[in-house]
């Protein structure tokens, strides 16, 4: 089994595993943190961006002044945003049978994979994670079409010029494989070839592998994957979560007796507590808007938000908010809002029962009834007319580089009664701010990640006990920042292989048994004797048919001649075709009971000899020699076959045959 | 091998479903429905079928309910709370969201307005529903080690679902009702070829094929228009779930398009609850409106409203859709008395009707009832039947029967006279067993299953490197030993079975003496003999080794001289018991001699 890693980074993974005849790609993330080096996308003309002046070489040259642009000392690219794709050249992806996906941030990278390499294979997905992945996708697309960039940058992106950028620019990989957004027909066609499955829905891959997902605690419709045979088993955990918020409760017990576990998708934040960061977030929120200030929250349009929304549902009141205005604007902001309330099933038992009232899952559509929530497809349109500050604001994207957030950036950022609140772990919000600076609004950090912390995963890998760990090399290690906290890495024994990105690692494990199956006719005919108490043996003469991996024995063809013809017409016709196999044999001969059967079957001349090891039997007419041995009998004896087929049946008679 | 299928309800009648089902060893009981033609005893299975003496509880290791509707689920509160079962109850979400509601609905007619005792009390249908564990569409549910069930979509209403119950080698299918074919608000029922043992198909449409849809509809829509043309009323007797929300779906748009001013009405509170519950399960809709319901939610009606028991007496045209759907009990009743002596009105049943129910008894042609109090009822308004209940039709059962490849049938949930011309079809079509047992009779099913075991992956590569040979399509024989040891069934090679078993090999070997007449020297004789085995056997490996001796694959050949006859070589040649045919073979070809020399 061979594990090809085509993603460095832990929580957007895309590995792709070798398993028996199978190729299964699993996830496909896009790291999107390179779209942190373009300046952002303006929804409307923005004279502060416009002028940045053009980065200039310590030289004094100024041939990339047209493409990087310099902003507090910060150098952007002023280009069309791109991103960073998995890695495409370790292996032949048009051999990949089939990508299993676990949660809708890890299906980004999908249009790219399905419709440039020459994928001919499935996809297997959850139903929510399809239809929130189709949303993040839309909404992704939309924000970076709206704004059409005249500029396509690449110079920056020859080697000897890079090596003269400062950082970050100098230090990112593959730049040249970085690539612009995919478009809605890709997406479409992309995700037309998903099938939808279930928890623990079992999905046979040509009949030598099965893959079942498993719910992961994470978001709607996240799962974890079980990829087994009938004797190998490797977990692919991925984006899990133990906190109880809205999606149902992760399976740890599936995950038990694994051969391999493959572990990414911890958490980004491991020293921060969600319930803490709630918290937080609730009264930085709070105090902003009574002091006047708007609040900007930038996020993905799924997942956290569904939970913000709760705390405050329950919040406002008490804190006084009820007349504060509460906007979410994203393309997809009604979809997110309407499917959230319609995957009954694949939520937390708490939001099950409220279904069966029947009543929505979730409290926004209550504060969508009563007006204390709107939301709008963009800032255009309904939107201007009803914009009341102050206000909070919920939408997208959390790198601030596209997206309805960069208009509200320019907007408040001038101004420090307003505050930007981070929730969402993925970027690193000093660098998001980067090309913002100087700022005058507050900034305030809250990472929200549920995904699962050091101390969740020892206590989970002592529960369900995987031989082997495999895992990014992130996770074998200290963060760099805090290379002191031994205790943020995973400690298990034996210690996780680890893995970079363009590795590719072999899996420890070596199997010895496949199944078969047994006709019920050659069942019928087999004869088990008892060896041992406990234990029997049946001896099995059978054809072997192989077909799709399903191995099946049969009772063999009836021989088209009785053997008992020993007419000949010529020699080379009757040269033995298919030898029968004849069984082993075992067991020891006692002399004086062969003497008598021989006696008994009319050898009335029979002579025994001892020998150092054994006996030698004597047929003196026939000139014939038995040695009998422990573990050998040797008949020597004229060519009389007659007389050595009765010899044989009367040496068999005391033997067990295997 | 074998199953039992006891059926205390179900069998040859449509009136209510409860199927048991023993495979392998396993007890599994499906559905637990109420006959809605009855109002004694005789309305809920006879359980003691079941277990004689002793708790359901440790007999059954599961229960199955395929939908919300009361001939599949309505006994089960009496039988989890009143006979008394503890373990564990299946159904899909809606299912258990629905049902409890259908089950308090149809306590409330029975006991609270008939005043009946001796039935299941609200908190009974409470206590029920916690033994229940819902389960997801395709979900593989493993109810203890053995027994693993998986529920396939089945369209028929919100949340119905076929299952297949699995143990051991051994499988079952039970459909519950369904429909091949997508209407306006559900999907077609679908299963992948898992070739179950058995399917259990229900047949209430066993001889019909029923004409397309479209006219159907087309048909319906007329009758109504006509009638509200004419200034009638039309009451719809409908359950408050499935068929109604589709024919309201059907009305509404229809209503749209020719602007139609008539009052449609929608009977108790459960309307609105019941779309509500359509758009929280909207996953389990049909493709179009699970692709729309964002723009639009199709359970929103503009034209249908809330209906008020003074309506009834209203003048004019209207349009009534009240429940229940058989006219046993309840507003439907109460309508079709007050309106069913008008001929301008008219009765529309879009469902089946059972035996002993008022739908029943006008649908047969009665026209004069006799109600509560011996009071005789005349019935002067049209009554119209219009199938649309979403059960399969003959076409749809061959249709699943094809997808699912059972090696069994076993038809319930109809008619013995339809059943009957079904079970000659199939049985024609397919060339597989098909039954029709009677209430509370027992159907045994022989299977012949494979037996899975465990082969080792050596002496499988060992088999499947020589299946690669150019004559692969010739079958091979394989040779092994079956170790079976606590139950499990391990295929080694011989030598392996021996080792393990801590054995050692008994060599057998033969050594027979070959007389040739061959004056040439001993080398000489042992050079023809190596040139005449080589030009006969022309696919095996013949060696002459250096110290004289000659090798037919593992067979040795040696000559030495006689020692009275000095023209006569003797070859001896020795094989062991496995190469036997060989060897045997070797010796009947020496014996004949030598060819004439060719050098």
């Amino acid at each position: 089994f061979f594990q090809y890693c085509l993603s460095g980074h832990p929580t957007l993974p895309c590995n792709v595993l070798k398993f028996k005849s199978t190729t299964i790609m699993l996830d496909c993330g896009l790291d999107m943190t390179s779209t942190l080096n373009f300046l952002p996308l303006p929804l409307v003309q923005s004279p502060r961006l416009s002028k940045l002046p053009g980065w200039v070489l310590k030289d004094g040259s100024t041939f990339l002044d047209k493409e990087l642009k310099d902003c507090s000392g910060h150098v952007f690219v002023d280009s069309v945003p791109e991103f960073c794709l998995p890695e495409t050249e370790l292996l032949d992806l048009s051999t990949v049978d089939v990508i299993l996906i676990s949660n809708y941030h890890c299906m980004m990278a999908l249009p790219y994979i399905t419709e440039y390499t020459g994928f001919t294979g499935t996809v297997y997905a959850t139903e929510p994670t399809v239809q929130i992945g189709r949303l993040l996708m839309e909404e992704l697309v939309n924000s970076i079409e709206r704004v059409p960039k005249a500029q396509s940058a690449s110079m920056w992106k020859n080697k000897e010029v890079q090596r003269l950028l400062p950082a970050p620019l100098k230090d990112a990989v593959e730049v040249s494989m970085w690539r612009k957004c995919y478009t809605m027909p890709e997406v479409n066609s992309a995700l037309s070839k998903i099938q939808l499955v279930g928890y623990s829905q079992k999905i046979e891959l040509f009949g030598a592998v099965q893959v079942t997902p498993l719910s992961s605690g994470y978001a709607l419709g996240s799962s974890n994957w079980i990829i087994q045979s009938h004797y190998e088993k490797v977990s692919y955990v991925s984006g899990s979560s133990l906190l109880t918020t809205h999606p149902q409760p992760m399976d740890q017990a599936s995950l038990k007796n694994s051969d391999v576990l493959i572990l990414t998708g911890l958490t980004q934040i491991p020293t921060a507590n969600p319930d803490g960061m709630v918290g937080e977030f609730c009264s930085n929120l709070a105090m902003t808007v009574r002091n006047g200030g708007n609040v900007l929250v930038p996020c993905y349009p799924s997942g956290v938000i569904y939970d913000l929304l709760e705390c405050l549902y329950q919040y406002i009141d008490s804190a006084g908010l009820s007349n504060v205005p509460f906007y979410f604007i994203s393309p997809v902001a009604n979809s997110s809002l309407e499917f959230s309330q319609i995957f009954a099933e694949w939520l937390c038992h708490n939001k099950q029962t409220k279904v069966y009232l029947p009543e929505p899952p979730f409290p926004h559509a209550e504060l969508i009834q009563t007006n204390k929530l709107k939301h709008y497809p963009s800032i255009h349109g309904d939107f201007s007319n009803d914009f009341k500050q102050p206000c909070v604001v919920f939408t997208g994207h959390p790198s601030l580089r596209f997206g309805d957030v960069v208009h509200f950036m320019e907007l408040w950022g001038k101004s420090s009664l307003n505050t930007v609140i981070f929730t969402e772990p993925d970027f690193s919000y000093l660098d998001a701010l980067a090309p913002y600076q100087p700022l005058a609004m507050k900034c305030v950090y809250c990472p929200i990640d549920t995904r699962l912390n050091f101390i969740q995963v020892s206590k989970l890998l002592k529960e369900v006990q995987p031989l082997h760990v495999v895992c990014p090399e992130q996770y074998t290690q200290p963060p760099p920042t805090q290379s002191h906290r031994t205790d943020l890495m995973i400690d298990c024994q034996p210690p996780p292989m680890s893995y970079r990105r363009a590795e590719v690692l072999t899996l420890p494990y070596k199997r010895r048994y496949e199944k078969i199956e047994i006709m019920p006719e050659l069942a019928d005919s087999l004869v088990p004797l008892e060896i041992k108490p406990g234990i029997s043996l049946a001896t099995v003469s059978a054809v072997l048919h192989t077909k799709d991996n399903k191995h099946v024995l049969q009772l063999p063809p009836k021989p088209p001649q009785p053997p008992a013809s020993k007419k000949r017409k010529r020699v080379s016709d009757d040269v033995p075709e298919c030898k029968p196999l004849k069984p082993l044999l075992s067991g020891s001969i006692p002399v004086d009971q062969f003497v008598q059967t021989l006696e008994k079957h009319g050898f009335s001349d029979v002579k025994v000899e001892d020998t150092a090891k054994g006996h030698i039997v004597l047929l003196q007419e026939a000139e014939t020699l038995i040695q009998i041995e422990e573990d050998s009998t040797h008949i020597i004896c004229d060519n009389d076959e007659p007389l050595r087929v009765k010899l044989r049946d009367l040496v068999l008679k005391f033997l067990q045959k295997f | 091998f074998s199953f039992f299928c006891l059926l205390p309800g179900a069998g040859q009648d449509v009136g209510r479903s409860c199927i048991l089902v023993s495979i392998a060893g396993k007890n599994v009981m499906l559905d637990c429905g109420m006959h809605m033609g009855y109002n004694d005893d005789r309305r809920f299975p006879d359980f003691s079928y079941i277990t004689q003496n002793g708790r359901l509880t440790d007999f059954l290791d599961c229960v199955i309910i395929s939908h919300f509707h009361l001939d599949h689920c309505g006994a089960l509160p009496y039988f989890s709370e009143m006979v008394g079962y503890d373990g564990p109850i299946y159904m899909t979400h809606p299912t258990k969201a629905i049902c409890p509601i259908l089950l308090e609905d149809y306590r409330k007619i029975t006991v609270d307005k008939k005043g009946e005792t001796n039935f299941f009390t609200s908190q009974m249908i409470k206590d029920c529903m916690k033994k229940v564990i819902a389960v997801h569409l395709h979900q593989t549910v493993q109810v203890d080690e053995e027994l693993e069930i998986k529920a396939y979509y089945a369209g028929h209403v919100l949340g119905a679902a076929m299952f297949q119950i699995k143990a051991g080698c051994e499988s079952v299918v039970y459909t519950g009702d369904y429909n091949m074919t997508p209407d306006r608000h559900l999907g077609a029922a679908w299963i992948d070829k898992c070739r179950p043992d058995l399917l259990i198909s229900e047949s209430t449409y066993a001889t019909t094929i029923r004409d397309s849809k479209r006219c159907r509809e087309r048909d319906f829509l007329k009758k109504v228009h006509e009638t509200v043309e004419r200034g009638g009323k039309v009451l719809i007797p409908v359950f408050a779930l499935g068929r109604a929300q589709e024919l309201c779906i059907l009305l509404e748009t229809f209503w749209e398009r020719m602007n139609l001013k008539a009052p449609i009405y929608f009977s108790t509170g459960l309307t609105e609850k019941a779309n509500h519950y359509y758009k929280l399960f909207i996953t389990w809709t049909n493709q179009k409106i699970r692709k729309t319901f964002v723009q639009r939610n199709m359970f929103e009606f503009k034209h249908i409203k809330a209906f008020d028991r003074a309506f009834a007496d209203n003048p004019g045209p209207m349009v009534v859709f009240a429940t229940p759907g058989m006219l046993h009990a309840g507003q439907s009743l109460q309508i079709f008395r007050k309106w069913a002596g008008n001929e301008k009105n008219m009765v529309i049943m879009p469902g089946y009707c059972v035996q002993g129910t008022v739908g029943h008894k006008i649908l047969s042609g009665q026209r004069k009832l006799e109600m509560e109090g011996r009071q005789i009822l005349e019935v002067k308004m049209q009554v119209e039947y219009m199938s649309f209940s979403a059960h399969a039709d003959a076409k749809g059962i061959m249709q699943l029967i094809r997808q699912a490849e059972p090696r069994n049938v076993l038809l319930v949930h109809g008619e013995a006279k339809k059943m009957e011309f079904l079970k000659q079809k199939i049985e024609q079509e397919f060339h597989v067993n098909c039954y029709m047992p009677a209430n509370g009779e027992t159907t045994t099913i022989f299977t012949n299953p494979s037996i899975p075991v465990d082969i080792s992956l050596g002496l499988l590569k060992r088999e499947t490197a020589i299946g690669l040979l150019p004559d692969a399509k010739k079958p091979k024989l394989m040779h092994g030993s079956l170790i079976m040891k606590d139950n499990s069934f391990r295929l080694v090679s011989p030598e392996q079975a021996l080792k393990e078993l801590g054995l050692t090999e008994h060599q057998l070997r033969f050594t027979c003496r070959v007389h040739i007449q061959d004056p040439r020297k001993e080398h000489e004789t042992v050079l023809r003999v190596y040139n005449h085995l080589k030009g006969v056997l022309k696919d095996y490996s013949v060696q002459h080794l250096p110290d004289g001796s000659i090798t037919v694959e593992s067979i040795l050949i040696q000559a030495t001289a006689h020692s009275e006859d000095q023209g006569t070589k003797v070859l001896l040649v020795s094989w062991t018991y496995q190469d036997e045919e060989l060897g045997s073979y070797l010796t009947s070809l020496l014996k004949k001699g030598l060819p004439q020399s060719t050098s």
